[in-house]
């Protein structure tokens, strides 16, 4: 069981979140290729290691909010609003071996 | 290759089963190959057995980091079927079901195919509505299926409860569905392929892939760099890590799909039953085990561990469909690292790096696939362009828009 801190109500379990893929990407301009429309439709980094996501807390604010979380620990690194930056984490923490 | 038989049994019987050979030779990988095929799962190994079989390509390495089998061929709940819904599913999968009824035969190797029928319940009126659809559409396809009553469900399975949390309104049945033996599918391929001079090459983790002029060349690995004029990757949850290798993207997400056993019970379900709304499924093995899964955890995820909410959803389903179920202890439970793609229809074919293949994006539902599939890729990898069943399977459609969404790949609503 995931615990995740909501950055509006704190830790809570991961039954009160829902899943909303990875965070940060950025719409194309409607002059776009069809090959860079699909990929920002389709295409994810899907990374082995640290993942920045989104998250909404269903069954508490309602609210969307981001989270770095590794996928292969399932670690969580930090959890930070909609509209903020990245957080800064050390490189050797962002790859994992074969990536 | 025929060395599997009654009479083999009964001379290694007599000998205290010291005669056997070893089932694939073990190899060292050499400077160069035609095919280099990444992942010894069933996937790879089946593509490096038709290759041999079918197009007469025998230079070929099969490149495994663990053991043979270990990834998700081995984790998988072996569900052999081919109830799809679009033409082009339904087209390959009944193929990989048509390869399945002859393997054993094919491969001299037992792959237990269990044909006990796969039975898919509804529980409204309007899933009931989308099961005939779905039900009639196999049928239009050329694969058989049957829609069934309540009481025709629980001719097929006396243990459920019909007036469970959401009730029973019917199902259907593909009868020709089932299960087989995963192991012994990856087993039986590896030995094939090796008898045909294919080299599997286990702890051999490829590291980057080397490209020359937009056209692939050869693999560096953590024994070394070895050469391919052709090179094809089949890693499942790891399919978007060989992309960035290679220097594309691919529409897929790595999820942990978790699987469960109970202890072993004399013989109780007669089918693979599957529910697709309340997001269980449950049969059981030839030594008694019932064999559970259900949904993929929801986020992104390269542990091979499960969660405990999708745990507990999937078990309360089952316990819910069999209240006798409930004095039963799970024995084990595991995961693997499924590669989902938007529509849950595979990709397969060609890359945008020249002589690069790729099969990957099985998703949930690789397992079924895996002699269509061999096959399908081994023509792709000889001719350089898709085999007409895997046309419509290609990175392409994700541009184009010509998806296959095949809601029921997965046949459970993810």
């Amino acid at each position: 069981m995931l615990q995740i801190t909501c950055p509006y109500c704190g830790c809570r379990d991961e039954l009160e979140f829902s899943f909303g893929g990875e965070s940060h990407i950025t719409r194309p301009s409607l002059e776009s290729s069809d090959a860079e429309w699909s990929d920002y439709l389709f295409n994810r980094k899907n990374p082995k290691g640290i993942h920045f996501e989104r998250w909404i807390h269903s069954f508490g604010c309602g609210r969307w909010f981001n989270v770095a979380r590794d996928t292969v620990t399932h670690e969580i690194h930090d959890t930070y609003k909609m509209g903020e930056a990245k957080p800064k984490l050390a490189p050797n923490m962002m790859i994992r071996g074969g990536n | 290759m025929k060395d599997y038989s009654a009479l083999s049994l009964l001379k290694n019987a007599l000998n205290k089963h010291r005669g056997w050979k070893h089932a694939w030779r073990e190899t060292t990988p050499k400077k160069n190959y035609d095919v280099i095929i990444i992942g010894a799962g069933g996937h790879g190994l089946a593509t490096a057995y038709y290759l041999a079989k079918n197009h007469s390509i025998k230079n070929i390495a099969v490149l495994e980091k663990g053991y043979l089998g270990g990834g998700n061929t081995g984790r998988n709940t072996q569900v052999t079927r081919s109830n799809y819904f679009w033409p082009q599913s339904c087209a390959f999968f009944d193929r990989s079901l048509q390869l399945y009824e002859g393997l054993s035969q094919d491969l001299n190797f037992n792959v237990m195919l269990s044909q006990r029928g796969i039975l898919t319940l509804a529980h409204s009126h309007h899933e009931m509505e989308g099961i005939r659809r779905w039900a009639n559409a196999i049928r239009i396809n050329n694969v058989d299926s049957e829609v069934l009553t309540p009481a025709e469900v629980k001719k097929l399975e006396p243990l459920i409860n019909l007036d469970c949390r959401f009730p029973i309104h019917g199902g259907f049945v593909q009868r020709r569905g089932g299960t087989s033996r995963h192991d012994a599918v990856a087993w039986a391929y590896a030995r094939a392929a090796s008898e045909y001079g294919v080299d599997i090459i286990q702890q051999c983790e490829v590291t980057g892939l080397n490209i020359q002029a937009g056209c692939v060349t050869g693999v560096e690995t953590t024994r070394g760099i070895i050469g391919g004029d052709k090179i094809s990757i089949a890693v499942a949850g790891h399919t978007s890590i060989l992309a960035k290798m290679a220097g594309f993207r691919v529409p897929v997400t790595s999820m942990a799909l978790q699987a469960m056993v109970s202890e072993p019970i004399k013989p109780c379900l007669n089918t693979q039953m599957l529910s697709p709304v309340i997001h269980a499924y449950v049969g059981q093995s030839d030594r008694g085990e019932l064999v559970i899964g259900g949904g993929a955890d929801v986020y992104n995820s390269y542990a091979q561990r499960g969660g405990i909410p999708m745990l507990e959803e999937v078990i309360s389903s089952v316990l819910e469909l069999f209240p006798s179920f409930s004095r039963l202890r799970l024995m084990r439970q595991w995961a693997g690292t499924v590669d989902v793609t938007p529509d849950t229809t595979p990709i397969m074919g060609k890359t945008p790096v020249d002589s690069l293949y790729i099969s990957g994006g099985w998703g949930t539902g690789g397992y079924k696939a895996i002699p269509a599939g061999g096959e399908t890729m081994a023509y792709t990898i000889a001719n350089d362009h898709p085999h007409p069943l895997i046309e419509g399977f290609g990175l392409k459609r994700f541009e184009s828009g010509a998806l296959i969404d095949e809601g029921a790949a997965s046949g459970v609503a993810h």
